[in-house]
């Protein structure tokens, strides 16, 4: 669906003369006001760009419980002992200096879509003429029987970064010799499709060094995962013997997991492990469904042009809950979605041009020292959803040389990405 | 305008007599200047068929007139100091070093400098390495047909794209970073992103990001880029 800026005109501002601006004033509220719920690879980028490209003529606040968020991306690296925590660790004031950006440090935690207005967990509530909703991902209840979010501190998910990743770099450091690392990994889609691959293949590192005779189990509901035989062919060169991947034939659906007394039952039979790193299935984040904006599968839809809803076309959802074809939900994907989005939006509330939607993704991943592998595509925007043009993997034997350079080339890659959202 | 400590040293290249400088005195460590030379290596290449980055390669440098290296755009002040007599070799590369753009003014060079006098001699030493009896020419780029280099793109449009490259390379460079595309030679970056697209260029990411770009969008980056 594409919106039409003399509507959105006509709904916003009494008087045809206002037409012929160039920039349209909300007459409620002076400015044009744009909320950005999240700030993360999506609602960072696209508060950053909207601001910045509108020229201060568009009033942009970002909602972000969290002062210092920690990126997903590279956590796993944190994990693996090749960055600290603080490295991964990004705070919002140079968006609100050098962007004027109204950074808001609360829940966001109900849209009423008819006011067009949030309301936030400290009270109060923000008006709005066009509101970007990009909130990562929540998991789905009950989605491994035994687990709930209660139980994320004996089993955490370290799938949403910062206290959680720590603490199961504490689990992982505590390990007993020879003891066993359980991964639940999720069925798709989900956010990060190598992540938890990577984190296995930084789990394995840790322990070749700290904890030679671990095992690492991975019980999996996929047949297939993202990078499949490159990362099976790095852990078969680095950590051989060391990980048992458990496919859906072998058992990898587990039945359930017992936090208390540290098991995995897969098969009708119960592993006692001493880690447990359940990653459930997920949906988008929760202020996405009580926005009314997710579908029966529990995630947004979005047309692929400007990313915007499918159920309101005020809002815009981009990144992980986002459901908008073939891109995979990636910080990448994210901060792509996000310049799309605000090129959109600048187009309806600041008379800014629309260019046509392009999209483009890469996400590496770590195998062990200077063993990167990528993999990447290019998108366009199309009345049937993002869909892919080309795309671009690593191969199996490239040399040394290659996988240093890959490897090199993601962390020039998280300096930028991170300037892109918070500088 | 050239500096005064510029004019000194060329007039003391071309009188003959030795720069005594203080600071060319420190031995210099190969292998310590291989290490500080990540600082270096997103702008500038080193060894067999330097890649063309935003920076001129640096083979054979020690002996090379300032701004010599064929085809590179250099800043007028860089070809006006090798106009005026200006070779590199230790002292003035050392002299250059502590901050370019106090050697140089107007340098393209961003490059904060070196302030220690021991990194200078080490990557000066590092570098000479790649000055010796090396026979080595530039990776040349396949021309790019004068009807598309003739393309007038959008500035707005080339604005929105760039945020693609962005995304990987930053304008706040670190030592870490991925070749900058700020500074670059608005040409020379056109070249180069026709070289990714027909993939005589390898790095797999820009094949395909570059693959993704008509000719008007390329077009379109340009000129906005002729802007900033």
């Amino acid at each position: 669906m594409k919106i039409n800026r003399r509507a959105f005109i006509g709904t916003s501002v009494a008087g045809a003369a206002v037409m012929s601006a160039p920039m349209v004033k909300s007459a409620a509220h002076g400015m044009p006001k744009v909320i950005v719920i999240g700030g993360g690879a999506g609602g960072a980028t696209a508060a950053r760009y909207i601001a910045k490209d509108s020229g201060g003529n568009v009033d942009v606040t970002l909602i972000e419980p969290t002062r210092t968020y920690y990126t997903c991306f590279f956590s796993n690296l944190y994990i693996g002992g090749f960055r600290d925590l603080a490295s991964i660790g990004h705070s919002y004031g140079d968006l609100a200096a050098n962007h004027g950006v109204n950074v808001v440090h609360d829940w966001a935690v109900g849209v009423d879509r008819d006011a067009k207005t949030v309301s936030l967990a400290g009270g109060g509530s923000l008006p709005y003429d066009r509101l970007v909703i990009s909130p990562g991902i929540d998991f789905v209840d009950g989605a491994v029987n035994g687990w709930s979010v209660a139980s994320q501190n004996k089993m955490p998910h370290a799938y949403k970064a910062g206290s959680q990743t720590e603490l199961l770099k504490a689990q992982l450091n505590a390990m007993p010799a020879g003891g066993v690392y359980a991964m639940v990994a999720p069925p798709n889609p989900f956010r990060c499709p190598p992540g938890p691959y990577e984190r296995i293949s930084m789990v394995a590192h840790h322990l070749k060094n700290n904890n030679p005779t671990a095992k690492i189990m991975i019980f999996d509901p996929k047949p297939k995962f993202s990078k499949m035989a490159l990362f099976q062919d790095g852990w078969s060169r680095h950590y051989d013997g060391m990980i048992d991947w458990i496919g859906p034939d072998f058992g990898g659906k587990v039945d359930e997991v017992r936090p208390d007394s540290m098991e995995v039952v897969a098969d009708g039979e119960a592993v006692k492990v001493d880690v447990c790193n359940v990653i459930p299935a997920m949906k988008a984040g929760r202020i996405a469904d009580l926005a009314g904006l997710t579908n029966d599968k529990g995630w947004a839809e979005v047309e692929a042009h400007g990313m915007t809803s499918k159920v309101d076309s005020n809002i815009h959802v981009i990144g992980d809950s986002s459901q908008q074809g073939a891109m995979p939900k990636s910080g990448f994907s994210a901060n792509s979605q996000a310049k799309v989005c605000a090129n959109a939006v600048l187009a309806e509330v600041g008379g800014g041009t629309k260019f046509p939607a392009k999209y483009s993704n890469t996400c590496w991943s770590l195998i062990d020292t200077n063993d990167g592998i990528k993999v990447g595509a290019s998108y366009d925007g199309t009345d049937d959803g993002i869909a892919k043009t080309s795309g671009f993997i690593s191969k199996n034997g490239e040399d040394d040389a290659t996988r240093k350079a890959t490897y090199e080339e993601s962390v020039g890659w998280y300096d930028a990405m991170t300037a892109d959202m918070f500088s | 305008m050239l500096s005064k400590k510029l004019l000194c040293l060329i007039s003391a290249a071309v009188l003959g007599v030795s720069v005594s400088s203080p600071v060319a005195s420190a031995q210099g460590d190969a292998a310590a200047g291989e290490k500080l030379w990540k600082k270096c290596k997103s702008c500038h290449a080193v060894g067999e068929n330097p890649k063309k980055k935003s920076g001129p390669h640096l083979n054979d440098l020690i002996g090379r007139p300032a701004g010599s290296v064929e085809g590179f755009r250099y800043s007028k002040s860089m070809t006006a100091a090798g106009g005026d007599g200006l070779v590199w070799d230790a002292a003035s590369l050392d002299a250059f070093l502590i901050k370019p753009k106090d050697f140089i003014k107007k340098t393209k060079m961003s490059f904060r400098g070196f302030k220690d006098e021991q990194d200078r001699a080490d990557i000066i030493a590092y570098v000479s390495q790649f000055s010796e009896g090396s026979d080595v020419t530039a990776n040349e780029d396949p021309q790019v047909a004068p009807e598309i280099l003739a393309l007038v793109g959008d500035p707005a449009y080339g604005n929105y794209l760039i945020g693609t490259c962005v995304t990987c390379h930053t304008p706040q460079v670190t030592a870490d970073s991925l070749p900058s595309i700020n500074g670059w030679p608005v040409d020379d970056l056109v070249t180069a992103l026709h070289a990714y697209k027909n993939k005589h260029r390898e790095n797999p990411v820009m094949q395909q990001i570059a693959g993704a770009l008509s000719n008007e969008e390329i077009a379109a980056l340009a000129a906005y880029l002729t802007t900033q």
